[in-house]
């Protein structure tokens, strides 16, 4: 700032002015983000007896706002799901994560009468009541992974499966260090938000694994589900241990901050398993120039699954590769581990975080 | 911030010299720089410019004392902290918040808040890492992350000192439509940083030092000479210790405020390049809570929230020992809910002492 503020102070702002306008214009066409390759949003293959066209149904579906690439990818694939059908009218309302708003939107789609609902709630016990007047109102309720307290509240549950992540990550680790000959390896653990039930089940399964192959976990944090979160906890945990052998991280999304940090620190002694099944992980793993080797999947496409399972359960269908009648009350998704070797068969499946 | 300051006007004669924008006559510059001095001079103690110097001083001691006390409990608990690659990954930590800090840390000494740096970062690491921006190479990025950082500043600073919002509700407006921005922009998705020369940045290292610790280290330097050395400075110090007295003293208190917070503004977007290039992402989720981490560290510092007197370095000092705290309870293998109290815990001993110490200034002066 000069001291004599005044005097070609027109001119001045004449010139800021006009950097200001051309700037604003570089800048606004600077927001476009397609990408160069469309976002992977799966839908399931629609032929076989229980997709034949049935009477036309609405289905309502309700999540949580997307804060983080799982969410965003659970929403675009009911959505691409139930294009795939021409007997269903989808009716997504807002996404929020606010668990009043949450309610509040369920309760119209109830009003609404729609044949079923798929519900990811934001918290599944403050939604259960919710879940209750619904299935109460003759709407079966797709509960999608976040559980409710009571199976009354729900027709059918579908979910991925916490502890198995674990497990599949623990195996993988296990198996590797076991082939080769690592005696007391270094074992460390990156989890996302530990208050989280989610959180304890995998680092439960990651534990009961490793212990099946003798090894524990060494230095153990937890991060936040972000990318900057997971740098943060990931270029610390590098200087705790000065030396890894393997390392498991339960987020992609946070992956991509943890791998960051391990390039910056230039470690690559030890290898690293992702969790969840991001493309972006996927195509590193494929890519095989970092430390990430394999990664366990938390499938998004749980979502394309639980639009189908609505259908047929409005429609009073089976799974028509099932003997029953009717749709189970409860499925639970494998948690698969994606190496080099078959990430050509799940890349499809994963979802741009 | 006129229409908050604590000191009522002095006389109602001077009130039609309020209305916006009229460029009256301008005091000469000595008297203008008399009572720039005078306003900055205009503490509790007796013997004032001495007094202050040795209690910012003896503040600084303390939280280097404090950093002390840490390195000391981390040599004895944790033999890898001492090394010369954890000292650096502290500082590393430390850079992103530190650059934020340092915008934050004078537009609180000029009187102000501003709570949205966090997410005014965020919005400059989404905006500047689309495939478009990153389309056109790295000159652009830098140039895209500036531009919105600044932008949004000017936004916060013409509705404060023009607006007459109060700061802390332009801020946290700010905030939450920075947020909603960059989350739509992003699509809530992580943009992957593909720019080769911006990926780079994180993993630079001149002379065995990461190059986010030289931009740390530049940021705190410029925001030291500006603060200390310059007409800026001491117009901030004016105008956030009492923004009567610097208007009546004839100056541009408005435009004053408006620079304070493109000041922080830049600073968000200087931090949104580190920050894409630490993470190799550019997130809506990144500088969540990184507000109240910024205030943290100023107050811990030593500087006034209610403006007028703080230094660069004592909140500098405060972020480092934060981060060293972080450091520590990773090195440890401890859980992060038992650090989240231990910050708290520090950050009220902090204040508590150097109100005791204001107090005890007030007796004996």
């Amino acid at each position: 700032m000069s001291s004599s503020p005044l005097p070609d102070l027109g001119r001045r702002s004449v010139l800021l002015g006009a950097l200001g306008l051309g700037a604003g214009a570089a800048l606004s066409a600077c927001t476009s983000n397609t990408p160069a390759a469309p976002a992977g949003s799966v839908a399931a293959p629609t032929a076989g007896a229980s997709t034949a066209a049935g009477p036309a149904v609405t289905i309502g579906f309700s999540a949580p706002a997307a804060d983080h690439g799982w969410i965003a990818a659970i929403a675009n694939n009911a959505k691409a799901q139930a294009a795939q059908y021409s007997d269903v009218t989808f009716e997504a309302v807002n996404p929020t994560n606010d668990i009043t708003q949450q309610i509040a939107a369920v309760e119209t789609l109830i009003n609404k009468k729609v044949n079923a609902l798929v519900l990811l709630p934001n918290d599944g016990s403050q939604l259960t009541s919710t879940g209750r007047k619904a299935m109460a109102a003759g709407i079966p309720v797709i509960n999608l992974d976040r559980i409710f307290d009571t199976p009354l509240a729900y027709r059918t549950w579908i979910g991925g499966d916490n502890y198995g992540m674990g497990v599949s990550a623990g195996t993988y680790v296990g198996e590797q260090l076991k082939a080769k000959g690592v005696a007391n390896p270094i074992i460390g653990e990156i989890a996302g938000i530990d208050s989280l039930p989610l959180t304890q089940a995998r680092s439960k399964g990651f534990a009961d694994a490793l212990a099946s192959y003798g090894f524990a976990v060494g230095p153990r944090q937890a991060a936040d589900f972000t990318a900057q979160g997971g740098q943060r906890v990931a270029a610390n945990l590098l200087q705790a241990a000065p030396k890894l052998d393997a390392l498991w991280n339960h987020d992609d999304d946070q992956g991509i901050g943890v791998l960051a940090a391990i390039n910056q620190a230039g470690r690559n002694e030890f290898f690293m398993v992702g969790g969840a099944g991001s493309a972006n992980a996927m195509r590193d793993i494929k890519a095989d120039n970092t430390v990430l080797k394999a990664t366990v999947t938390y499938s998004p496409t749980m979502a394309s699954s639980a639009i189908a399972l609505a259908r047929l359960v409005a429609q009073d269908k089976g799974m028509s590769d099932l003997v029953e009648k009717e749709v189970p009350t409860s499925i639970t998704l494998n948690s698969a581990t994606i190496t080099k070797e078959n990430v050509d068969t799940y890349l499809p499946l994963g979802f741009e975080s | 911030m006129a229409e908050t300051s604590p000191t009522p006007s002095p006389t109602p004669s001077q009130t039609p010299s309020q209305t916006p924008l009229t460029k009256t006559a301008v005091p000469a510059v000595d008297e203008q720089s008399r009572v720039e001095k005078a306003a900055r001079e205009a503490t509790p103690s007796a013997n004032p410019l001495s007094r202050l110097l040795d209690s910012a001083a003896a503040r600084n001691l303390g939280l280097v004392a404090v950093l002390v006390l840490l390195g000391i409990v981390g040599v004895s608990t944790a033999d890898t902290f001492l090394t010369r690659s954890n000292l650096l990954t502290i500082l590393t930590s430390a850079s992103v918040i530190g650059v934020i800090t340092v915008g934050v840390t004078m537009v609180i000494i000029g009187g102000g808040i501003d709570l949205s740096v966090g997410k005014v970062m965020a919005l400059a690491s989404v905006w500047s890492t689309t495939v478009a921006t990153q389309s056109y190479g790295p000159v652009v990025m830098v140039f895209c992350a500036l531009a919105v950082g600044a932008g949004c500043g000017l936004v916060n600073g013409l509705l404060i000192a023009y607006g007459r919002v109060v700061p802390f509700i332009v801020t946290l407006a700010m905030l939450i439509s920075a947020q909603g921005l960059a989350e739509q922009i992003s699509g809530r998705r992580s943009q992957i940083v593909t720019d080769p020369t911006i990926a780079a940045i994180a993993n630079t290292r001149l002379l065995g030092i990461p190059l986010l610790v030289y931009i740390f280290a530049a940021a705190v330097a410029v925001g030291w000479v500006v603060l200390n050395r310059t007409t800026f400075g001491r117009r901030t110090f004016a105008i956030g210790g009492n923004p009567e007295a610097a208007r009546l003293a004839g100056l541009d208190v408005r435009r004053h405020t408006v620079a304070l917070y493109v000041v922080s503004g830049l600073c968000c977007g200087i931090a949104a390049i580190m920050i894409s290039s630490l993470t190799t992402t550019g997130s809506s989720t990144h500088g969540t809570l990184y507000e109240l981490d910024a205030i943290a560290a100023v107050i811990i510092g030593g500087t006034l929230l209610t403006g007028g007197r703080g230094t660069l370095i004592g909140s500098i000092l405060g972020v480092l020992v934060f981060t060293t705290i972080t450091n520590l309870f990773v090195l440890n293998n401890l859980a992060t809910e038992v650090q989240n109290i231990a910050k708290g815990a520090i950050i009220v001993a902090a204040v508590l002492i150097q109100s005791r110490a204001r107090r005890s200034s007030f007796s004996t002066g």
